[in-house]
């Protein structure tokens, strides 16, 4: 079959627009190079939903994201993911830096921010009263807010295919040959799939694709960002996201309650050679330690439950690459989509269909039983005592938990291995259920999650894996 | 609501010896509420022998361990929830529990907590590089090999030298894997002496003290570790770095008790045990609610765990049937050498001997042990050596305790 639209690349920006073509009669197919969604940037990142005071006007990114933050709230809600607009402060520790506030207050107002203010490190710490003493003004962004952002993705991924959508994992493209219109990407594993147009939402390999595709004219510039995440004990020492004023480097180093109530600090930004490079490192854990003590001196480090490294897909211009290819019809690039990416998916969503309406020659016609909601895989998490009694005595899979830490019941892990996006392997039951998220990061959880993994294929215990092909927990039997 | 006299907290060996200790002390109305399938806890899947020399005068496995407490709780009239987690407890002793029947409250008179521990995780230490498969902790592969069946691994590396580590070290060359190295970062074992013999050294595997693990290396599967010599301050020193190939890394760096319903509950915790505050019943600063075992303090042997367990089941009934302790009392403290002393407060005046429990804060050759109060020495002990892996214990005779007032220490010297 030829698909009208085939879209690379299942993170963020392609799950979101593959929801939004997901709403037309049109054929689409996501192409994955991984064992699951979400596996890139969007997997791991600070997983903010920025104000949008800190792009240049006049800039994609500050269109993008001013437009954004009020779609992305009302995707979220529909599509039942975890959000909170717990409102952001940007610290400054000296004169100049409470300078460069009053900038941003500036740059903000002409990107149309809302509510912004200034406030003196006085007022900041009666906001947050564990911001440092160094604090000597903030800036106070109400619309800011917090998203899980791997949720999110599966969400929209999820959405986009209960509409139509259809996903191939582990389809690494190692080719794309146009042959009479038609897009013929064959794949590492000589899988081939075709479509009518091409959309590169590649991520950090998004220039890789654009080469592939015979329009190559930009570059990826993967920047590795370092993360700390801290037990739920440390999650109380703010309620807004904490930025320090942020530097050619990116947003700095942050500190921030999670939708889960754990504590998120990091990033760092160091260039790395690969997108695929995503060690963490000793200058890295210190630098985010450092930075995060200086913006609140309280937060205790040794109850890190979990380090990770997230990669941005940085570009000379600085812009977001959103375009229809000048040189190979049919082609449209999503590229270079780092902060505040995660901000503006749905407007650039919406966007990519605008340019999709300009460009391809191809009728947009609604489809009538379009359902842009989701399941709430939370709904039995949110349940009070007395529903989850009722529940579970119609569905006795929900009383056994099998993870303590998080307290995820047996019936939650196997409705993620059902649901679209089914979950494949121990990281995406992970990322779906908190399985594993916790304090003991699965020592208890694992074996009996990898059981139900292995009851669910049809497969042997031993076929498990934890980030699909080669990640195999066991080795033989004894 | 339902009611009970008494709901234990976990079915291992401390809530089943908790459970049959309350119930032979007179309180009839035991409940034990466990989350697996069935009673023994993580002894389930401690298939290796050593324990019960202590306290059952013979060697056992851990099966057969827990065996003989689940014997003891079946033949009395005590009633187990099996797959049930308890997912709240309040200080007026509300009891929440979640099973596969619903969820269940209880009022209970008393509780003994009983949760035991977990593994300290990868994420908790910040070991740098990739986070590919194949990285255990060291009583997750135990799980997997004992009660599953499966191999984890071929080539092995070991962080820390803690029991399970040195036990598991020894199981997985039983099968077949090679084990590269155990690193222990402090210059000495956490491990016991008897283990670092019969699972390290029986089998040539060596034992890098004053060693970690650097760097993880492999995208998928694990494929080696850089292993490296730490100074004095537990920094790595660059120019000792050196690469292990190696599908697996077992972590055995530690145990936290589980107290997160305790500390739920309002339960004051004692930041170096980790487990709450108690007196020598095992009774914590909220009156009523009582904890035994390895969510108490970690022990090194499970007899110890038991001997535990019978002081709060027995200091549970007394609360039930007469309110337990009323008098005065004195809080314990670490001395010079001793980096804790459990329990934290002792009742004076009770006509009953009390034991301490400690842990020296490093190793130690020949020691003499004294505990005073003020000025009186209510007792003193000595020791050939002594090492924070081996848990001391020393007696103070009752009619010492009868008229103290002031913190009974205690702390070491080197003789």
């Amino acid at each position: 079959m030829v698909y009208d639209f085939i879209i690379a690349g299942a993170g963020v920006i392609g799950g979101m627009l593959a929801r939004e073509l997901s709403r037309y009669n049109i054929s689409v197919c996501i192409l994955e190079k991984e064992n699951d969604v979400s596996m890139g940037a969007s997997k791991a990142n600070s997983g903010i939903v920025h104000g949008g005071f800190d792009p240049h006007p006049g800039t994609l990114k500050a269109k993008m994201n001013v437009e954004g933050v009020d779609l992305l709230y009302q995707a979220a809600e529909d599509l039942h993911v975890p959000y909170k607009k717990n409102g952001s402060l940007v610290v400054a520790f000296s004169e100049t830096e409470a300078e460069h506030l009053q900038m941003l207050y500036d740059r903000g107002i002409e990107n149309k921010v809302e509510g912004m203010s200034i406030v003196s490190g006085d007022e900041a710490r009666k906001i947050e009263p564990n911001l440092s003493e160094k604090v000597v003004s903030a800036l106070v962004v109400p619309s800011a807010g917090i998203i899980c952002p791997y949720e999110l993705t599966i969400a929209a991924v999820g959405n986009a295919m209960d509409n139509g959508a259809e996903l191939k994992r582990n389809f690494e493209i190692s080719e794309i040959i146009k042959e009479d219109d038609i897009f013929v990407i064959n794949s590492s594993a000589k899988e081939q799939v075709k479509g009518r147009f091409f959309i590169n939402c590649a991520g950090a390999f998004s220039d890789k694709i654009a080469e592939l595709a015979g329009d190559g004219f930009f570059k990826i510039i993967p920047r590795a960002g370092e993360y700390l995440l801290l037990d739920k004990s440390e999650g109380i020492r703010v309620s807004h996201t904490i930025f320090q004023v942020p530097n050619e480097n990116g947003k700095g180093i942050l500190v921030s309650p999670t939708v889960d109530n754990n504590l998120l600090t990091g990033p760092t930004a160091a260039k790395v050679d690969t997108p695929d490079d995503k060690n963490i490192t000793q200058k890295g854990i210190d630098t985010v330690i450092e930075y995060a003590k200086k913006s609140v001196p309280s937060v205790d480090f040794r109850q890190v439950i979990t380090s990770f490294t997230g990669v941005r897909s940085s570009e000379t211009t600085g812009d977001f690459i959103i375009k229809a290819s000048e040189k190979v019809q049919g082609l449209i690039h999503v590229a270079a989509i780092d902060s505040p990416g995660l901000s503006s998916c749905v407007s650039i969503a919406k966007y990519v269909t605008g340019i999709i309406k300009e460009n391809c020659n191809i009728e947009l016609e609604l489809k009538k039983d379009w359902n842009g909601s989701r399941e709430n895989p939370h709904a039995f998490r949110n349940m009070s005592d007395e529903e989850k009694s009722e529940y579970i005595k119609l569905h006795p899979e929900y009383g056994k938990i099998v993870c303590r830490c998080e307290k995820v019941s047996e019936g939650e892990i196997r409705d993620a291995i059902r649901r679209n996006p089914i979950a494949l392997d121990i990281d995406g039951v992970k990322r779906r259920t908190r399985s594993g998220m916790g304090r003991c990061q699965g020592g208890f959880c694992m074996p009996n999650v990898m059981k139900i993994l292995a009851e669910e294929n049809g497969a042997e215990l031993q076929a498990v894996t934890k980030k699909g092909n080669g990640s195999e927990q066991l080795t033989g039997r004894l | 609501m339902i009611k009970h006299d008494l709901v234990i907290v976990g079915g291992g060996p401390a809530g089943m010896a908790a459970a049959v200790a309350a119930y032979d002390s007179g309180v009839k109305d035991v409940v034990i509420i466990d989350r697996d399938a069935s009673l023994g806890g993580i002894l389930q899947q401690c298939i290796h022998n050593g324990f019960g020399l202590h306290k059952l005068g013979e060697e056992l496995t851990g099966p057969e361990y827990a065996s003989v407490y689940e014997k003891k709780v079946r033949e009395r009239n005590i009633t187990i929830y099996n797959d049930m987690m308890v997912t709240c407890l309040t200080a007026d002793k509300i009891v929440t529990a979640q099973g596969s029947s619903g969820i269940l409250k209880i009022q209970a008179k008393a509780v003994i907590l009983a949760m035991g521990c977990r593994e300290r995780s990868r994420g908790a230490l910040n070991i740098c590089g990739t986070r590919p498969a194949g990285i255990y902790s060291a009583g997750t592969a135990q799980k997997l090999m004992n009660c599953e069946g499966y191999s984890v691994g071929k080539k092995v590396v070991i962080l820390g030298s803690g029991d399970i580590g040195l036990i598991m070290a020894r199981r997985m060359t039983l099968e077949g894997a090679k084990v590269e190295a155990v690193c222990e970062i402090m210059p000495y074992s956490g491990g016991l002496t008897r283990n670092i013999v019969q699972c390290l050294e029986d089998y040539n595997i060596p034992l890098y003290l004053s060693h970690t693990v650097a760097e993880i290396h492999g995208q998928k599967r694990l494929e080696g570790v850089t292993i490296a010599q730490v100074d004095e301050n537990r920094r790595i020193i660059e120019n000792t770095k050196r690469f292990i190939a190696c599908d697996t890394l077992l972590l055995s760096v530690g145990l936290i008790p589980e107290n997160e319903l305790t500390k739920e509950a309002g339960i004051p915790i004692d930041n170096i045990t980790n487990g709450a505050i108690v007196d020598e019943n095992r009774q914590t600063l909220v009156p009523g609610i009582f904890a035994c075992g390895n969510v108490l303090q970690v022990h090194d042997l499970v007899d110890y765990v038991s001997d535990e367990a019978e002081l709060a089941g027995n200091g549970a009934a007394q609360y039930i049937l007469n309110g337990g302790c009323k008098g005065d009392s004195v809080c314990t403290e670490a001395g010079n050498g001793v980096r804790y002393v459990l329990p934290q407060r002792v009742n004076t005046g009770t006509g009953k001997d009390v034991s301490l429990f400690l842990r020296v804060t490093k190793p130690y050759g020949k020691v003499r042990f004294t505990v005073k109060s003020s000025e009186n020495v209510l007792a003193k002990a000595v020791r050939i050596k002594a090492a924070p892996g081996e848990m001391e214990k020393i007696t103070i005779k009752a009619d010492l305790l009868n008229n103290i007032t002031e913190p009974i220490t205690v702390e070491l010297e080197e003789v």
